[in-house]
């Protein structure tokens, strides 16, 4: 192996560095959105990274699907595929149960963060395991396991390479496939070398060489994948009619997972179930081409249970919880619902112009990106996540990019109104429409200040009248206009306004005002 | 070939076009209205040579998007049941700018669910078309670049243009129709302007961002203008050259056009 030499910077600076990152993350997050987004901005290094990966991913993906009419019949039948797991979710969930508890793999219903974890402790204490390897599960951060675990003497130690790194640099993920794609090769190197140790509790020789970074990495793993006490992972797909657990990786790391510790411990959301192995082709295709662009990816494990008598190797017990956290809530809600088609793949953030710029960590939730913006506040609750709302320019790049065809900017629009509208009780003029399910914090993100505006606005523009009065004060007046306008002339110079109106240049030029009686196309 | 054939390739699903009527409606949109008012006299002025002639009810305002767009439904539809009535003879509505159209034929229909107006809302929504896809697939224009001048035109179709009409083919067609025109294609030109309506107030700093990219990508085109159909975008767009000093004149698509073939 050949080491780079590092010739100017020495290890304590690099400790110090890695150390200032930790402490910059801790402290955006402690910020309110905007100033997440502003911090973001102001990173050169962050939005190159992003804007890079962006394109990489964008590029990716769009030569998997040469096609696009093949695209749109897959996207169908994926959209098909999930919309019929909706459909039928609590019978599918309970044919789910029974044929897992047939295969030997125990099942759990948790219906809150707290109460998963909680369980998930419980089944470890049960088996005296101390020692945690985990496969890279985005439902473990939602309910923040490792946190839990850890509070109870338990050590949990992420295997996937980007869930590895983001643990050592104590931050949390910034992508929901890529979790460490906000650090670039030198930031990565550092950390490795700071904060990693080998088992014999050396420092990793510094390298900026990728393969020597995973060389590492790997070494250090699998010395943990043989003595750990248990293995938790997620779970891509639940298959109903057979009992299966589909899990889709990259690094081998979740086979190890779920293969070498005697106890293995997955967790899910409820929507990830379908209902039979016909159905999964499709959403593989779909998932690996969206996400990495990959035709397939190098691991696709089915487990269908724990060891077997006369079975050489597996888990002597296999566990699975079903998370709700919110979901039936969302299940429940007539236009968001399609917000559980969802199947992660991180497209729509790949496709997106603000998380591109911004990066995942400015949403301050374990879901970044347009679907973030879409689950967060539904599980945790408009009032402390509504304001994240607002960084959609509803350009719709995502919602065309979504495999499973998931109306996303519909959703933040339909979410917006959630914040701003306080009334459970709908009016209007000739019925009552109640609102059964609420977001919840529903109507808390309304001010006075911005009701009245657009009450104003209102009244401006559904009187013919006033509208043409206020646009020729602006024509007439547009001299008079200050040069500046807010944040908008920070970056853009004042716009123009015509002398006239096209009402007034119209009505000049004799056009007519209505079609005249008894005419018709 | 003509224009329509052009613009209709792609597996969009096809949305069906009537033959070319006696009258439409014209919607300038408010943002033309006081901004950019010479777009709509253009309009007229094209569609009136195709023998159709155009109504302007001066009791038109604003589709409501900016309310519907930051959750203000009441307000949204209270503004929308306007234009209900100000369009409400049964011949194709002309919106000027991508979003609007966008607006009136994708959202007004559940806007106005199980409102009373909610046949009326769907009856104007299919009669609605985005200013290039009436001039192609309803009037199927023919354009002859009269201007002797060569001239390069970056165009920016808008987001709202391009995924909820599907009619960015279309602003495409037109422009390259004229012999004279040189159409350039900026670096990463499907990506958002970072205008968004509200969302460039609310998010100002992202907003810039998006407007910076946006700007520098489009002037690396070397274009003489740069043209849209949608005026928030060209707004952003020249707004942010202008402030660093890089000015570009921009044009709507029909001023471009009229200007060219008249």
């Amino acid at each position: 192996m050949t080491q780079i030499p590092v010739t100017q910077i020495s290890a304590a600076d690099m400790a110090a560095l890695v150390d200032r990152e930790e402490h910059d993350f801790a402290d955006m997050q402690r910020r309110h959105f905007k100033a997440r987004a502003k911090m973001s901005l102001e990173n050169e290094a962050l939005r190159a990274s992003f804007l890079g990966a962006s394109n990489f991913l964008v590029g990716k993906r769009k030569a998997m699907f040469p096609d696009d009419a093949e695209l749109s019949a897959l996207r169908n039948r994926g959209e098909a595929i999930r919309q019929h797991t909706l459909n039928n979710l609590p019978d599918l969930l309970q044919r789910l149960e029974t044929n897992l508890t047939a295969n030997g793999i125990q099942v759990h219903w948790a219906e809150t963060a707290e109460e998963a974890c909680w369980l998930i402790h419980n089944i470890l204490q049960d088996n005296n395991a101390r020692t945690v390897v985990k496969g890279k599960s985005m439902v473990s951060e939602e309910i923040e396991l490792n946190h839990y675990l850890e509070q109870r003497g338990i050590e949990c130690l992420e295997s996937d390479m980007g869930e590895y790194l983001v643990q050592l640099a104590k931050e949390t993920p910034s992508h929901i496939i890529m979790q460490a794609i906000h650090k670039n090769k030198e930031q990565i190197a550092r950390l490795m070398h700071s904060r990693a140790q080998t088992s014999d509790g050396q420092a990793v020789p510094y390298s900026e060489d990728v393969d020597e970074l995973i060389g590492n990495a790997r070494s250090i793993l699998r010395d943990k994948f043989m003595t750990a006490d248990a293995g938790i992972s997620g779970v891509n797909m639940a298959v109903a009619n057979t009992g299966t657990l589909c899990l889709v990786e990259n690094e081998g790391n979740g086979r190890m997972t779920t293969t070498v510790p005697k106890l293995h411990i997955a967790v899910t959301g409820i929507e990830k179930v379908v209902e039979d192995f016909s159905q999964v082709p499709d959403l593989l295709t779909l998932l690996t081409r969206s996400a990495t662009g990959q035709k397939i990816t190098t691991y696709f494990n089915m487990i269908s249970g724990p060891k077997k008598p006369g079975e050489k190797d597996g888990p002597e017990q296999v566990h699975l919880v079903l998370l709700d956290n919110g979901r039936s809530r969302i299940f429940n809600h007539d236009t968001l619902k399609p917000t559980l088609q969802c199947i992660r793949c991180g497209a729509c953030m790949n496709h997106c112009p603000v998380y591109a710029r911004i990066g995942g960590h400015a949403y301050g939730s374990t879901y970044p990106g347009p679907i973030g913006q879409v689950v967060t506040p539904q599980i945790g609750g408009l009032q402390k996540h509504g304001d994240m709302l607002s960084a959609c320019s509803l350009n719709g790049a995502c919602g065309d990019a979504c495999p499973v065809r998931i109306p996303l900017p519909k959703l933040i629009r339909e979410l917006r109104s959630e914040a701003v509208n306080p009334d459970v009780n709908h009016l209007t003029a000739d019925s009552i429409r109640q609102v059964f399910n609420p977001v919840l914090g529903r109507g808390s993100k309304r001010t006075l200040g911005e009701s009245l505006i657009w009450r104003g606005w209102s009244l401006a523009h559904r009187q013919p009248w006033l509208y043409r009065l206020m646009t020729r004060l602006l024509t007439r007046g547009r001299k008079l206009l200050p040069k500046k306008l807010g944040p908008w002339t920070r970056s853009r110079s004042m716009p123009q306004a015509a002398a006239r109106s096209l009402h007034e240049l119209v009505r000049d030029r004799g056009v007519a005002n209505e079609l005249n009686s008894g005419e018709s196309q | 070939m003509p224009l329509s054939d052009a613009a209709s390739a792609g597996p969009a699903l096809a949305r069906s076009y009537p033959v070319k009527p006696r009258a439409v409606y014209l919607m300038g949109t408010c943002l033309v209205d006081s901004f950019y008012p010479q777009a709509g006299m253009d309009a007229i002025a094209l569609i009136e040579r195709e023998g159709v002639e155009v109504i302007f009810p001066q009791a038109q305002t604003c589709c409501g998007q900016p309310a519907y767009n930051s959750g203000y439904d009441d307000e949204a539809r209270q503004v929308a049941r306007q234009q209900l009535e100000a369009f409400s003879a049964d011949i194709p509505l002309v919106v000027m700018m991508g979003s609007c159209a966008a607006m009136l034929h994708k959202d007004y229909p559940s806007l106005f669910a199980g409102e009373p107006e909610e046949a009326q809302a769907k009856a104007l929504a299919a009669r609605t078309y985005e200013f290039s896809e009436f001039m192609v697939n309803v009037l199927q224009v023919e354009l002859t670049d009269n201007s002797q001048q060569p001239l390069t035109v970056a165009l920016h179709t808008s987001c709202s243009a391009r995924r909820s009409m599907q009619v960015a083919e279309q602003h495409k067609a037109l422009v390259s129709s004229l012999s004279g025109v040189q159409l350039v294609e900026p670096q990463r030109a499907t990506e958002c302007c970072g205008f968004g309506g509200t969302f460039a107030v609310k998010q100002p700093d992202i907003s810039a961002a998006m407007a910076k990219d946006k700007a520098d990508n489009i002037a690396a085109t070397g274009a003489d203008v740069i043209t849209s159909a949608d005026c928030g975008c060209l707004m952003n767009i020249s707004g942010t050259l202008d402030k660093q000093g890089r000015s570009l004149p921009v044009k709507h698509l029909a001023t471009l056009l009229w200007e060219r073939s008249q």
